[in-house]
């Protein structure tokens, strides 16, 4: 056996754009144990929900995270929403979806471009994020937010988007889409990226169920589990399959990401043609007395938000289970017995949002 | 929009292992490991989910409950139940993997663990 060293990677390194320690365990060039360290940047907001009504949490909820922030608001008004028993008018079902799958757009492309950058490939990645700028404009028109959006309230959203705007919407996204299959097909077929990709960082069916592999890390192993499939919000009335791909490697992980890129857009057309006319929210008076786990699809994957109250203004806890949180374990089967050169593509390919872990 | 069914199964921290065992062996994969602070200690949840059932095995503990690791049954149950342990320090035996308290870096040690939330506090804003 060679001698074994231990090597630090992060908190600080140039793929992390926030701080994840892990100490590797290397005999000559391969990982052969890994140990993982967070908590560098850890806020506690979960304990904001003493200090704040339950209404105005919210927007502590949606700033856990600056990429899938609408989400996490939907999330947390979704539990609220259950425990107190209210009837949100269908529109605004719909509208949630729609801002929903534009976060996950604007969050696949944004990991794109780090992937890219990640793997050395500068042109995909300012390409990736060129197209991510689109979505964010998209946002920002509808809601007034490119990240915070601000948009989701218990009862209800706060915006409307007219007729008008939903067909200028449409009209884009098919400009984006042809943008789209022009940098994907780089990413599926260049030989260079599917040589980084291909075999590297292996995670099998087996092992990602049993290490709770959520999202496009689990679904890249061929465990087809999609928190839209439940029907929450509009995803109900809208056809729509989970994507997956069983290599169980970070090419496999990429790929659904890519495919989920095109059936967000599709996702996005049949809302726009199925959206019905009507109010976006309901008055809402008391104070939720119950409690309830409510989990939605984020672009990492499942995410858990269980909330609750006691009849009071304020919530008496609110406990969030992050993809990112719950990924770390299938992080390290991966990374046991690759090459230290790989450990970058291979931790980047989970799509870590630590700033949703250190929530 | 559909409503989820959603079980809460309280069960003595005794049988906790055993019941996890079964819900291993009956193809449910482990969600999450949550923990509340409640007048008579902590509640823990240990969430489950299969083909998007979803089910909670609970227990209700004092602050000086040893819980026992659920690690060996489902390997990565080690990083919430360092998680209890760091943030509202409760003792967890048999990790697979012991951070030891250093998976949070928290000023304050065991910030979970006091409960600060008073029924009259009013809201900031008013």
């Amino acid at each position: 056996m060679s001698k074994q060293i231990i090597v630090p990677f992060g908190p600080q390194h140039p793929v992390l754009p926030e701080p994840i320690h892990l100490d590797l365990v290397l005999e000559d060039e391969t990982v052969v144990d890994v140990l993982p360290s967070i908590g560098y940047v850890h806020r506690g907001l979960e304990k904001l929900v003493e200090k704040r009504e339950f209404t105005e949490y919210t927007f502590i909820a949606e700033r856990i995270c600056g990429i899938c922030s609408f989400i996490h608001s939907l999330a947390y008004v979704q539990g609220v929403e259950q425990i107190m028993g209210i009837e949100v008018p269908e529109r605004a079902h719909y509208l949630r979806t729609i801002w929903s799958e534009y976060s996950r757009l604007h969050s696949h492309l944004l990991w794109l471009g780090c992937f890219a950058d990640g793997m050395g490939f500068e042109n995909l990645f300012m390409n990736s994020w060129r197209i991510r700028e689109h979505i964010l404009d998209e946002l920002e028109a509808t809601t007034g937010g490119r990240v915070i959006q601000s948009a989701c309230k218990v009862g209800g959203v706060r915006k409307d988007i007219s007729g008008e705007q939903l067909d200028g919407m449409l009209v884009r996204l098919n400009d984006i889409k042809k943008d789209l299959h022009t940098i994907t097909g780089v990413f599926l077929n260049d030989s260079s990226v599917k040589h980084r990709l291909k075999k590297v960082g292996m995670l099998s069916k087996q092992d990602a169920y049993d290490c709770g592999a959520v999202g496009p890390t689990g679904r890249g192993s061929g465990v087809a589990i999609d928190l839209r499939e439940t029907g929450y919000a509009a995803y109900g009335k809208l056809n729509f399959k989970p994507a997956v791909a069983n290599e169980g490697d970070c090419y496999a992980r990429c790929n659904v990401r890519i495919q989920e890129l095109f059936s967000s857009i599709d996702i996005i057309e049949q809302a726009a043609k199925k959206i019905p006319e009507g109010p976006v929210d309901v008055k809402i008076t008391g104070a939720p007395n119950g409690e309830y786990f409510s989990r939605v699809e984020q672009p990492r994957g499942e995410l858990v938000h269980y909330v609750k109250g006691n009849g009071k203004k304020n919530l008496v806890r609110s406990r969030v289970r992050t993809p990112t949180f719950t990924n770390i374990p299938p992080l390290v089967k991966m990374l046991s017995g690759c090459q230290l050169a790989d450990v970058p593509i291979i931790v980047l390919s989970i799509d870590p949002c630590i700033s949703c872990t250190e929530r | 929009m559909t409503i989820e069914e959603q079980t809460i199964i309280p069960i003595p921290v005794s049988e906790l292992v055993s019941h996890v065992e079964k819900m291993k062996k009956d193809g449910n994969r482990l969600v999450q490991i949550g923990c509340t602070g409640v007048e008579e200690g902590y509640e823990i949840n240990y969430s489950f989910d299969k083909d998007y059932k979803f089910q909670n095995l609970r227990i209700l503990i004092k602050q000086d409950t040893i819980v026992p690791s659920i690690s060996s049954v489902y390997w990565g149950a080690f990083i919430y139940e360092n998680e209890i342990h760091d943030l509202f320090g409760i003792t967890v035996a048999g990790m697979n993997i012991d951070f030891k308290g250093t998976l949070y870096k928290t000023a304050v040690k065991y910030p979970f663990s006091i409960p600060t939330f008073k029924e009259d506090n009013p809201c900031q804003n008013k």
